[in-house]
């Protein structure tokens, strides 16, 4: 009989992880064939659709690049939180809550100050939102013993009713004509554009600075140690003395706050008002999540794999309107993605090997 | 203020249902120390999987059969990826929630919006309906209603009473020592995945074909997330599920009592997740140990390993 055994690799190397990164989405885009096919859609013009749209012309680059802006920065953030084993699942609330933050200070502010004060105030605000809504969990889970999925779900869930009664409340602007938002930004807290795009470069910038940094923080720094020891690691990290719950708080503010960065990004990059959250985020603390497990939770990777999924956002709303296709169909492209992700995983730490002996 | 408390009771068990069966289902799963996040996608295949089949056929019961197959067999990848090839298990949850959404937006696409005309006819119990006050309420229901409760205390029992229930339990608390006893451990755990996943689909076939009768993307609106926080509030136990979905489906009803009172609705719609959030607080201030989670949830089992 055939008789399948495996070892423990102890050794992964990069060009492995790369392979089998690679060879885990092809499968999973045979898989996502399949379901085009049986959707009744050629499952080759569809792929090749998505990815023409996003990166075969030089608009729908633009558009991915725009789009990969808050991947980068929230599943860098992510990263840093997934290697603490703390499930962060409430990116898109963090996110929300940085838009609510720096909406108020540009609104507050936009119109006394100039943009080099106004601007970095925004982002300020923004990471401390972010921040704020993220630590709530790590209070609660170190305090409290309560899960953090469950947990950041729920502020999920209450951060966008927040928002809502906010823009339908108190700040419903003038200028809305009754419909819910607020009223547009002042143009000093305004993000500038690359022309010609919706790329608001300073946050760009800042995505890829803080990519950066936190790399250098996680494999560098002695708080890099402390948050892998944490997840790696609980019991060994207790006798050396590592301090839990400041580590969780500060892992969690900044995994929080890079989602609040991203919150600002898009209110005073592209949308230039508070709006309802679906428009506010379009599901990106959720795709980061893919986003930072493609990384192999290296906030560096995030850029590329960022890039990578925006391409799918933006390749995804070109087959919504070429092929017809429903807005779900990312997420099932997402979806597959990230289980074949996953299974890839497997054969990364395990080695396979297929003997044959009679029985 | 008769008709009021009537009313409301009423409303608060038709809102418990579907968290009482997804709820139920997780327990299960979890018992077997397998943490499945997948419930709100599944949730949502097997509501749009009920609503087409129904739809199609004309008959609710071949929908809820429909939605409990594709709730099962949609279950089968969190199983593989957790039991065979030990997978992380929030990730893999995630994925199937992902997938779940996505493909019942999908399927759902053509009849979002199309009013469902076949009823399903309610269970009134003689007798014990004309008790005054909750007679109507427990008693005079969709049959889903039955079904949940019904499930919920068959569950208990065999969680606690039968061989096969013992067997999920011990492997939820330790695989090692269950799998020396004879037990095929892998097997137990992919019963139990696809039994809850089943489980959450007929919660979702209870949003689409009983309670709004309708499909819409994002129906299922995080109920089965709460599930999963109701299944740390029920401590695991299928009993104790029963009166925690009720009370959770009485925070629902409120919010739609105490809007008249000119109560922002948003707040009053954010009333369900603070107070998962709450009743959580409460039981770890009560006594955390309490708890009784299953010692080896989410926690990947290797064969042969020491």
């Amino acid at each position: 009989m055939i008789r399948l055994s495996y070892t423990d690799r102890y050794q992964i190397t990069r060009l492995r992880t790369l392979v089998t990164n690679i060879f885990s989405l092809a499968a999973g885009l045979v898989v996502i064939s399949i379901i085009f096919l049986i959707a009744g859609v050629n499952p080759l013009f569809a792929i090749s659709e998505i990815f023409q749209g996003s990166f075969g012309s030089m608009y729908g680059f633009k558009e991915t690049i725009t789009k990969a802006i808050p991947l980068i920065l929230i599943g860098a953030g992510l990263t840093l939180a997934f290697r603490a084993k703390f499930w962060n699942i409430g990116a898109e609330g963090q996110m929300l809550m940085g838009a609510i933050f720096s909406t108020w200070t540009g609104l507050t502010f936009g119109d006394a100050l100039p943009g080099f004060a106004i601007i970095p105030l925004m982002f300020a605000a923004g990471f401390l939102g972010g921040a704020l809504w993220g630590i709530i969990p790590a209070i609660l889970k170190i305090r409290y013993a309560i899960n953090e999925v469950i947990s950041t779900l729920m502020l999920n869930y209450i951060c966008a009713h927040i928002l809502t009664m906010l823009i339908v409340g108190p700040w419903r602007g003038a200028t809305r004509f009754g419909f819910p938002g607020t009223d547009n930004l002042p143009d000093a807290a305004i993000l500038s554009v690359i022309p010609g795009s919706r790329i608001h470069y300073i946050t760009l910038i800042l995505a890829l600075a803080c990519a950066a940094i936190l790399t250098l923080a996680i494999y560098k720094t002695r708080f890099g140690y402390e948050a892998r020891v944490v997840g790696e690691n609980p019991d060994a990290g207790k006798y050396a003395g590592i301090n839990f719950f400041k580590t969780t708080l500060i892992l969690m503010a900044v995994s929080g706050g890079l989602a609040g960065l991203a919150g600002v990004g898009e209110v005073a990059g592209i949308h230039h008002y508070l709006g309802y959250p679906a428009s506010v985020s379009s599901g990106y603390g959720f795709t980061a999540i893919i986003v930072a497990w493609l990384a192999k939770l290296n906030p560096l990777y995030t850029v590329i794999s960022g890039i990578f999924f925006a391409g799918i956002l933006v390749g995804g709303d070109a087959i919504q309107i070429s092929l017809g296709l429903p807005a779900a169909t990312v997420e099932i492209v997402n979806g597959t993605l990230l289980i074949f992700l996953i299974m890839g995983d497997y054969f990364l730490h395990n080695k396979i090997t297929v003997s044959f002996s009679r029985t | 203020m008769e008709e009021i408390i009537i009313s409301t009771l009423q409303r608060a068990m038709v809102a418990g249902t579907p968290l009482l069966l997804a709820t139920t289902g997780e327990i299960i799963c979890e018992r077997s120390g397998i943490l499945n996040l997948g419930v709100e996608g599944v949730m949502a295949l097997g509501a749009v999987t009920a609503f087409i089949v129904t739809m199609t056929t004309g008959s609710p019961w071949l929908g809820v059969l429909a939605a409990l197959a594709a709730g099962m067999v949609i279950s089968i990848i969190h199983a593989f990826t957790s039991v065979t090839l030990q997978a992380n298990q929030v990730v893999s949850g995630l994925a199937l929630t992902m997938l779940g959404l996505g493909l019942a937006g999908m399927v759902g696409k053509p009849y979002v919006g199309k009013p469902l005309t076949i009823k399903m006819e309610d269970i009134t119990i003689p007798i014990l309906s004309d008790i005054p006050y909750i007679g109507k309420a427990l008693f005079s229901q969709s049959p889903f209603f039955f079904m949940a409760v019904g499930l919920a205390l068959v569950s208990w029992f065999f969680l606690q009473r039968t061989r096969l229930g013992i067997q999920i339990r011990s492997t939820g608390e330790n695989p090692k020592a269950t799998e020396t006893q004879g037990v095929n451990v892998f097997l137990i755990r992919y019963m139990s995945v696809i039994i809850g996943g089943g489980f959450s689909a007929l919660a979702g076939a209870h949003l689409s074909i009983s309670y709004s009768k309708s499909w819409i993307e994002g129906m299922t609106a995080g109920r089965g997330w709460i599930a999963i926080a109701l299944t740390i509030f029920a401590l695991w136990n299928p009993g104790r599920a029963i009166w925690a979905a009720f009370l959770f489906g009485g925070i629902f009803v409120a919010q739609y009592l105490m809007q008249p009172l000119g109560i922002s609705p948003n707040f009053l719609a954010m009333l369900p997740y603070i107070a998962t959030l709450l009743i959580l607080v409460l039981i770890s201030l009560k006594d955390p140990r309490k708890l009784n989670a299953p010692a080896m949830l989410a926690a990947p089992y290797k064969r042969g390993e020491r």
